[in-house]
């Protein structure tokens, strides 16, 4: 008889007396030895993928068993994690196998309170109609100038920058074929003034060096970021770095994880980068003429435009620049251009004296960012700030090196842009760029985003960042008369519209929707507010709770006629309909909910940071009905198609035309190579960017990632561990870095005009006179060295060298300290307030300290990802960070009586949200240009009103005021005021 | 040779993916938290979780700091637990040197509860409910199985920072002395704590504050009553002892689980 466990429990209890008991007690029972060896309790997996989280780009490993991920966990051959992960990526288990997963298509009818379930083919059926019918009652093939335009701008897409490239690719080839130019994605409101920035001081967007480049660093200093909670796993490298010595700054408003670790906390007020970054700029301008020999001196002479000679009519007043006009907000930029001789090539003064000179300019203006100017703005204590000026000035000799590493916290300002151009201003004057341990790193929050922003998820960029065409430009000739890439764009167009595109038609180029003005983030949200966007399409995107004043974005989404959202789950943007407060009867918008596939249900390539792209597998099937997005938007294209073949429609041979020849299931391989490109005449994979052609000979649909997969095999997919030459941490032969797999930006700047490294301990490239190549990475432009060839290592600026004076800006050559729109204090430098060509947008309430007094910063956790949409939804990242909080000081909390722990009203002149107040000693209130105590508080923007743990949005204060340049919202400083409940 | 983990706080960035790691590789369920004013969380160690990050925010203004310890099971050589418990439920591996705990041999009796100087065991409520009595709730079994497969405990591998290193205790107590040394140039009351505490612990800390700031005891020691009660002891005296004191009913349900576990294994078998 076999007894249960019960049952053996009922006759223990009743029948058995205690003695007999006693008697089947022996005492082996206790001291039984513990055992030696047991199986392991899951499997360790075998199957690779990167994680879907951050830009960091972590390998991580797949058990699978019977259909099902039973274990996930670091890939211990990954070079960038080494088996480790962050608390996100550890929990990728819960991901692969949440019952919170949208299973099936749902549709949301007008007006309706409840979600219906529906099959794929109604859905994809129904939303290709809708699709059509909304285009061709709102085509515009003509502006009102007469150009021609392929346009419509009643449908906007939004998102993503978690997709695979490939999916990404096919998106913008599908949308720009139907004209659309309202696409954008979260990259805008996240870093896109970091790339504006960088673009125009070096030539270049995204970030310069690796993750693991960092370990080569003297000093790094984190600034407008909190690494350990955004980046943990590249904070392994920072870690490994300061135990070689090296000095870790951490500048933040708030003491955070990372200050925790920093050798030097500088605490500033937000807002106040560029007074704080100008001020060690006149640090270093100032030793660097006392004690020439701490730096590299060569450097910033022959790298950068310092020995250029600007316009004599370059003026700055009062906080003004010249060429300012009031009326029009907006300047014109002719006197900051650089005096030219007799062929058309700027003056230059190698002694760096000229007054007119870029060097002497750059003196005269942060001059004026003496260490005390700088701290009666930014509140940082003297000694910390002299520190901070101290320890990375140090990086300034040759043969040393500095980092710097940012993120949103320096770009979500109205000054994104001039924030992250002081930085490139400084790593320039140290040499830091280009060399091991140096460079602007950070920027990419997301798994792909910047993988899906060089496949043209933003609107001023088609795949490849090649401008999107304008209106100005109605042939192929103008359009490369502005920007140049002929080959590029012309192997892009022979990729889309195959043998359709010949010389003879521009090869398609005016089937290209071409845009006349600004279809950025913000202007988007204007149009659906106002009705002129009718239909929009979000792919994996929540903006109803990462975009500026929250309540305006859901207000404009109720204005919708119909909506697709594609998402894993049921996320705050996808039920705006049945949010708190609202009648769902009273909102008319059609919501088509699509189930997609997470990243480890679906094969393709994800970019991190840092440029590797890197190949992920897939481990198991989506739940239930769900799909991937190449899957939907194949479909989605297919059905129009169909649609346009039978019934015809504005320029439906364009979309009849396009090359979509992926199948029924379509094949990611094929579209991988597809963004390469082919050799037209021999059929063969085109192997690098050097070889496409513009004679219509190439195809590429993305000439940067071109040598990605070739006729050798996916490049992506590498895997070997070998660190590469200097052993400096390329890992060159592992995944592959766009373009041409180059691992270091700028490398050519790491040495001297003859091609001898700065640094002989951490050389990145050389110049090998015997065999005259380079040894080391890719090099940055492969001429020999400027002695021998005369050519400058920033090879994306006009004359090689990198941007000391930047005249492209829309804000300004040279960075300048203004208060943020809200602010709780006059601006201390000049009577200019605010950036005088900010962009204002009228439905925004300005708030005035004597109603919001308190000074507000938003900021994110590693335990949650953005919106939350993700880790909100997982228990064991709900239970680290449980609930929405804010961050108070103890001071504020005194003068409040707000204890710790208790609900607190936050209210700004946008909205309010509820919160529980965390009372810490990492806040303190600043004292600012001698106007007594300003408090500051902090709020995650993390939460909203859908998942396992809900919460008011912090983006329900902020407001959708922008940079000039790139329309990026001031996020991250405005002014509120608290209350208890 | 004995095994160790190394927790250097230095290095710790309070990210906790050891917590979430360590759920992940046992299976343990989420707990329901609340936000109580301050990132730590879950509040204490329970059967659901058994390791988890201190926050400690440390001094004032120009010496104000931001404090993350790792705790656990310390895995103590002359473990008070060990030495207590009277079913054997908790052990010394004999050559990997941490404290094992089988938990269908555990009765409830508390005493490890009670005699750990780090306060380490919890109750398991759940199980508390449906038997009537308090089995101690799981506690880190250092990741037995993955360490006597070669592999690195959950926890360790997955930290991104190398705050928490597993090795050999004599290489680890080797090299958190070295970094001490490091340490006390800036942090002069930096030291390694675990190597002399308890015969040794396996769970070592390379501190830059005193133990105390880190809410470790001073110096602990084995608590007299758990010398006395030491199970190799009971066996000599006799299993007479049993019958006192209450711990008769949970022996006899150990004993019920026990014989219910083979029956389980002969059945598969």
């Amino acid at each position: 008889m076999k007894l249960t466990r019960r049952d053996f429990l009922k006759v223990c209890g009743g029948t058995v007396g205690g003695v007999a008991l006693l008697g089947m007690l022996g005492p082996e029972s206790f001291l039984e030895a513990a055992p030696i060896d047991i199986p392991l309790r899951k499997r360790i997996g075998e199957k690779t993928t990167i994680c879907c989280y951050c830009g960091v780009g972590c390998g991580a490993i797949m058990a699978v068993e019977s259909g099902k991920i039973t274990n996930i966990e670091g890939d211990p051959d990954h070079p960038i994690n080494k088996g480790s992960l962050c608390p996100k990526g550890e929990a990728l288990y819960e991901l692969a196998n949440s019952e919170r997963r949208l299973k099936s298509v749902l549709y949301r009818s007008p007006g309706a309170t409840s979600w219906d379930e529906k099959p794929w083919d109604w859905a994809i059926e129904r939303i290709a109609r809708r699709i059509k019918d909304t285009r061709d009652s709102n085509w515009i093939s003509q502006d009102k100038d007469g150009k021609v335009v392929n346009r419509v701008e009643a449908i906007a897409s939004v998102g993503s920058v978690f997709t695979n490239s490939e999916e990404a690719y096919l998106m913008t080839k599908l949308q720009r074929s139907l004209g659309l130019v309202y696409i954008e994605s979260a990259a805008r409101i996240c870093v896109s003034s970091a790339v504006a920035a960088n673009t125009e001081s070096f030539g270049r967007g995204p970030m310069s060096n690796s993750w693991i480049d960092l370990r080569n660093s003297d000093c790094v200093m984190v600034v407008g970021s909190n690494a350990a909670e955004t980046f943990p796993v590249a904070f392994k490298w920072i870690i490994k770095a300061k135990e070689k010595g090296a000095k870790l700054i951490h500048v933040d408003p708030r003491f955070t994880r990372t200050s925790a670790k920093a050798d030097i906390y500088a605490r500033l007020r937000t807002g106040t980068d560029v007074a704080f970054v100008g001020g060690i700029i006149n640090y270093v301008l100032d030793d660097m003429e006392q004690r020439p020999e701490n730096y590299n001196t060569e450097y910033v002479r022959e790298y950068t435009n310092a020995s250029f000679l600007i316009n004599q009519d370059f003026k700055f007043e009062d906080g003004i620049f010249s060429g300012y006009d009031s009326s029009s907000r907006s300047y014109d930029k002719s006197s900051w251009q650089y005096q030219l001789d007799g062929n058309g090539n700027p003056k230059v003064d190698k002694s760096l004296r000229d007054p007119h000179c870029v060097f002497q300019l750059l003196k005269k203006h942060f001059s004026r960012y003496d260490v005390d100017t700088v701290c009666k703005i930014t509140g940082t204590p003297k000694e910390d700030y002299l520190e901070a000026c101290r320890t990375f000035a140090a990086t300034g000799a040759a043969g040393k090196a500095g980092a710097i590493v940012l993120s949103s916290g320096a770009c979500q300002h109205t000054q994104g842009t001039q924030n992250v151009r002081a930085y490139g201003i400084l790593q320039l004057l140290l040499g830091n760029m280009g060399i091991a341990g140096g460079g602007i790193n950070g920027i990419a929050g997301a798994s792909n985003g910047l993988g899906c922003s060089v496949q043209g998820r933003l609107f001023h960029w088609l795949p490849g960042t090649l401008s999107s065409p304008t209106a100005d430009q109605q042939s192929l000739e103008e359009y490369v008369k502005a920007n140049g890439n002929e080959a590029y764009i012309v192997s892009l167009l022979k990729s889309w519209y195959g043998d359709n595109a010949t010389a003879a038609n521009d090869y398609g180029f005016n089937w290209l929707p071409k845009g006349s003005g600004n279809y950025s983030f913000v202007p988007l949200l204007d149009a659906m507010h106002s009705g002129t966007i009718k239909g929009l399409i979000c792919w994996g995107m929540n903006p109803a709770v990462s975009g500026p004043n929250s309540s305006y974005i859901r207000e404009a989404l109720s204005k919708l006629d119909w909506m697709v959202v594609i998402d894993l789950w049921e996320t705050e943007t996808a039920a705006f309909w049945k949010r708190p407060g609202v009648d769902p009867a009273s909102i008319d918008t059609e919501v088509f909910f699509l189930p997609a596939a997470s990243s480890l249900e679906k094969e393709g390539s994800v970019c991190n940071s840092s440029r590797w792209v890197q190949w992920r597998y897939k481990g198991i099937e989506p739940p239930g009905e769900a799909m991937d997005d190449l899957w939907i938007t194949n479909r989605l294209m297919l059905e129009l198609k169909q649609l346009y073949g039978t019934e015809g429609g504005p320029n439906a041979d364009v979309i009849s035309g396009l090359t979509w020849e992926y199948g029924d299931s379509p094949d990611v391989h094929r579209v991988a190579k597809e963004i390469n490109g082919y050799d037209l005449e021999t059929g063969q994979l085109v192997p690098d960017l050097t070889k496409l052609k513009a004679d219509g000979t190439t195809t590429s649909g993305n000439w940067i990632f071109c040598g990605s997969y070739t006729e050798e095999g996916n490049m992506a997919a590498l895997r070997d561990p070998s660190p590469g030459p200097f052993n400096i941490g390329l890992f060159p032969k592992w995944a592959w870095a766009w373009p041409l797999n180059r691992r270091i930006w700028y490398n050519r700047a790491s040495v001297d005009v003859e091609g001898k490294p700065w640094d002989v301990n951490r050389p990145v490239i050389e110049w090998d006179s015997l065999i005259e190549g380079w040894m080391g990475d890719t090099p940055d432009g492969g001429w020999p060295p400027i002695s021998i060839s005369g050519k400058y290592p920033f090879i994306m600026k006009p004359q090689g060298r990198a941007h000391l004076f930047g005249p492209g800006r829309l804000d300004g050559p040279l960075p300048e300290h203004y208060e943020p729109w809200e602010s709780p204090v006059m601006n201390p430098m000049t009577s200019q307030q605010s950036d005088p060509v900010l962009k204002l947008w009228n439905w925004d309430k300005k708030g005035t300290p004597d109603k919001y007094p308190i000074l507000a910063t938003t900021f994110r956790l590693v335990e949650h990802l953005h919106t939350g949409s993700f880790t909100r939804n997982l228990p064991w990242l709900v239970e680290l960070m449980p609930e929405m909080f804010i961050e108070i000081s103890e001071e504020l909390a005194n003068e409040t009586g707000i204890t710790n722990g208790e609900k607190v009203i936050v209210e700004s002149a946008r909205g309010e949200v509820q919160a529980l107040a965390m009372v810490t000693k990492r806040l303190r209130p600043f004292s600012i240009n001698g106007q007594g105590k300003i408090h500051q508080i902090a709020i995650p923007w993390n939460w909203g009103y859908m998942g396992l743990s809900k919460g008011d949005s912090g983006n329900l204060l902020t407001s959708c005021i922008a940079d000039a340049n790139t329309g990026i919202p001031e996020l991250r400083a405005f002014l509120c005021n608290i209350r208890r409940v | 040779m004995a095994k160790a983990m190394l927790n250097d706080v230095t290095r710790c960035i309070g990210c906790r993916a050891c917590q979430v790691a360590c759920k992940e590789w046992h299976d343990l369920p989420a707990e329901q938290t609340t936000n109580r004013g301050t990132y730590e969380n879950p509040p204490d160690l329970s059967a659901d979780t058994w390791t988890k990050i201190i926050f400690k925010e440390y001094g004032n203004d120009g010496t104000f700091r931001w404090l993350f310890r790792k705790e656990q099971c310390m895995h103590c050589t002359d473990a008070p637990c060990v030495n207590i418990c009277p079913t054997g439920a908790l052990q010394r591996h004999p050559t990997l040197g941490f404290v094992t705990y089988v938990r269908y041999k555990c009765s409830g009796c508390g005493y490890c509860i009670e005699f750990c100087p780090f306060d380490i065991p919890r109750r398991d409520k759940e199980a508390n409910k449906l038997l009537g009595t308090g089995l101690m709730g799981g506690k880190c079994d250092f990741c037995f199985d993955r360490v006597s497969n070669g592999l690195e405990p959950a926890c360790a591998k997955a930290c991104p920072t190398g705050a928490i290193k597993f090795g050999e205790w004599e290489d680890l107590v080797i090299e958190g002395k070295q970094r001490v040394q490091v340490l006390k140039e800036t942090h002069p009351d930096a030291n390694l704590y675990g190597e002399q505490e308890l015969g040794g612990l396996h769970m070592l800390y390379i501190l830059d504050e005193k133990p105390e700031v880190y809410d470790l005891p001073v110096d602990p020691q084995m608590p007299a009553a758990a010398t006395a009660l030491n199970v190799g002891e009971w066996a000599g005296v006799g299993l007479g002892l049993l019958a006192g004191a209450g711990m008769f009913g949970a022996a006899m349900i150990a004993r019920a689980r026990m014989i219910e576990k083979k029956e389980e294994e002969s059945a598969e078998g």
